[in-house]
């Protein structure tokens, strides 16, 4: 009884040390910020069409590359084939590569004299210094937490159910559209907004690729740079209040509440 | 017609060897053996779902071992039931007709149909996870029979119920084999197979040791793994030698050995005495049977066919009686009693 008491204290201390390392410095950036500031802000052009900017860049490419992000993941759950976890491995790759890597590394292939850039610049899709550019970096370094979310989303999806539809006359594709996915559906949105939010967040691969249009984690460097603490932060506080309002609306819309009992 | 033909598959630990039977239309076929004896790996290897090593399985002559899971002729349902939990009961039992592209009028149609026969017509706006065993068990064969399949797989479909709801479903699993569809059914339970089917195979590890009409399997079971399934009763480990008239002796242990008739170069068995063919004495009566023990009454039950006894007689043998043979002796736990029967009443299973 004792020893669980100590135990509970430790644990209880730890966790509040962390809690609080995660909260303190967000705190104290909301906190250094002066109403004004906030308000100067909030009404400065330039920063709000970088929010818009990040928000829309991120949506795009978490939906343009999810579309194809989910069938590799329902592969990689479902299926066995040769050099399987060099692909779940691979798939991993943009987590732990450094992100100005990353960058370096999309430039190679989105790059001007690149195959796919030159044939993007053809078309009118400008990588280098474009918005196309943004959503490919925000995808290439988020898309990880889409596959992993969906593939094991897809996993807890019992092989029985779909074998039962299957007995029961539906197609492969019928079984897929009708009952994976709709069991897989929380995890893959979790996956989709963690994508998302993970993307907008990114500085260092867009930086690389396109430092205008100016998302708003290069705009704080900008301004940190340029002008000093006192104009980065409150363009910091302001982004860092719009993630976690759609973060958290986001959540709490991929909740399914009427299924919840099964 | 469906046919088996040699059907072996190899798993790590288990081996389903040589497998082969034939189910007729209108067949109530059940599978029967202890768990882990390979009566789901049939069903599977039917449904499409495993692919067998080496066998065929053909429907009407032809072969349909590798035919795709969604166009073979039969309709599982799933010891776990495998309901659809996102669906609704009507979305469940819809499914296999939205699959084959019914109009919404039809499905609504044979959704409802389908809910009458099976008696869930007041829970279709449920969803599965909502409902009680007997119910999901029968929104499960409604979601099959949906499908029209020609042969129905039961995979241990009375196993979760408690006896009030088993006995609702074995009149609809009867009505829905007299309604004209073949059935196999896995079960580990004779009463299931005695009452449904009129066929039988028993699985033992992987093989198959008897099948046939039901009520031939049990009168003469192949072996004693046969018989024990069948209920007999008295069905006692025993030890063989051979007495000077020629009849065979089974020891069963110190206190109590038994004549029988027959041959066999077994040394060691079983022997079963059916319940129904020993005779209870006051005292030790002459007559023509070779066996007479005495005992005493350890416990006495009634049953729907009378009154059945234990008598410890050296070994413990069970006795059933009419209710009038009961009172008229005036049976009772703790009284003297003797036992006799015919050594041709008894049946012997080599080792």
């Amino acid at each position: 009884m004792l020893q669980n008491r100590l135990l509970n204290v430790v644990f209880l201390f730890l966790s509040g040390l962390i809690l609080l390392f995660i909260v303190a410095p967000l705190a104290g950036m909301f906190l250094k910020t002066s109403v004004s500031a906030y308000v100067d802000t909030a009404t400065d052009p330039q920063v709000m069409s970088s929010i818009r900017l990040t928000l829309f860049s991120s949506l795009v490419g978490t939906i343009i590359f999810g579309i194809a992000a989910v069938p590799l993941a329902y592969l990689l759950a479902r299926k066995n084939f040769p050099g399987k976890s060099i692909v779940n491995g691979i798939v991993d790759l943009p987590v732990i590569i450094p992100h100005s890597a990353a960058g370096i590394a999309i430039l190679g292939v989105f790059g001007r004299n690149s195959l796919v850039g030159g044939v993007g610049e053809s078309v009118g899709i400008q990588f280098v210094g474009g918005f196309a550019g943004i959503v490919v970096a925000m995808a290439f370094v988020s898309i990880p937490f889409l596959i992993s979310a969906a593939r094991d989303g897809f996993a807890a999806v019992p092989v029985k159910l779909e074998n039962a539809a299957l007995n029961l006359g539906a197609s492969p594709w019928r079984v897929f559209f009708r009952i994976s996915l709709p069991l897989a559906k929380r995890s893959i949105l979790s996956g989709l907004v963690l994508m998302w939010a993970r993307g907008l967040s990114e500085f260092g691969a867009v930086i690389i690729i396109a430092y205008h249009p100016m998302i708003t984690p290069v705009l704080i460097w900008e301004r940190f740079t340029s002008f000093g603490l006192k104009y980065a932060t409150p363009v910091a506080a302001i982004f860092v209040v719009v993630c976690l309002v759609i973060f958290i609306l986001m959540r709490l819309l991929s909740r399914d509440p009427l299924h919840a009992r099964n | 017609m469906l046919e088996i033909r040699n059907i072996s598959i190899n798993f790590k630990d288990f081996a389903l060897k040589e497998v082969s039977m034939k189910v007729e239309p209108g067949d109530y076929l059940t599978l029967l053996g202890i768990s882990g004896a390979g009566k789901t790996v049939i069903l599977e290897v039917l449904a499409g779902l495993l692919k067998p090593d080496s066998g065929q399985v053909l429907w009407n002559g032809k072969d349909i071992t590798s035919m795709k899971i969604q166009e073979r002729p039969v309709g599982l349902v799933y010891q776990d039931l495998s309901l659809f939990p996102h669906l609704t009961v009507y979305e469940n039992i819809a499914f296999a007709l939205r699959c084959r592209k019914f109009n919404k009028h039809s499905i609504a149609g044979k959704v409802n149909e389908l809910s009458k026969l099976t008696g869930v017509g007041h829970l279709l706006e449920r969803y599965p996870g909502t409902l009680s065993g007997g119910e999901a068990q029968r929104v499960a064969i409604a979601r099959t029979l949906s499908a029209d399949p020609e042969i129905l797989l039961l995979d241990e479909p009375l196993s979760s119920l408690d006896i009030t709801l088993r006995a609702g479903l074995i009149n609809l699993l009867k009505e829905i084999n007299q309604s004209g569809k073949t059935i196999i059914h896995v079960t580990h339970d004779y009463d299931e197979v005695a009452t449904l089917s009129n066929k039988v195979a028993v699985i033992e590890n992987g093989k198959l040791v008897q099948s046939g009409l039901t009520r031939e399997v049990f009168r003469n079971p192949a072996n004693a793994f046969v018989a024990r399934f069948s209920k007999s009763k008295n069905l006692l480990p025993c030890s063989i030698s051979l007495t000077r008239e020629g009849l065979l002796l089974a020891k069963v242990n110190d206190q109590c050995q038994i004549y029988f008739s027959g041959t066999t170069n077994s040394k060691a068995g079983f022997v079963v005495i059916p319940a129904e063919d020993i005779i209870l004495t006051e005292k030790r009566v002459d007559s023509s049977a070779m066996n007479q023990l005495e005992g005493t009454i350890k416990e006495t039950w009634l049953t729907s066919a009378g009154v059945e006894l234990l008598v410890d007689a050296g070994a413990e043998f069970v006795v059933a009686v009419t209710r009038v043979s009961f009172e008229k002796l005036h049976l009772h736990p703790g009284q003297k009693i003797w036992l006799s029967f015919k050594a041709s009443a008894v049946k012997f299973f080599g080792d």
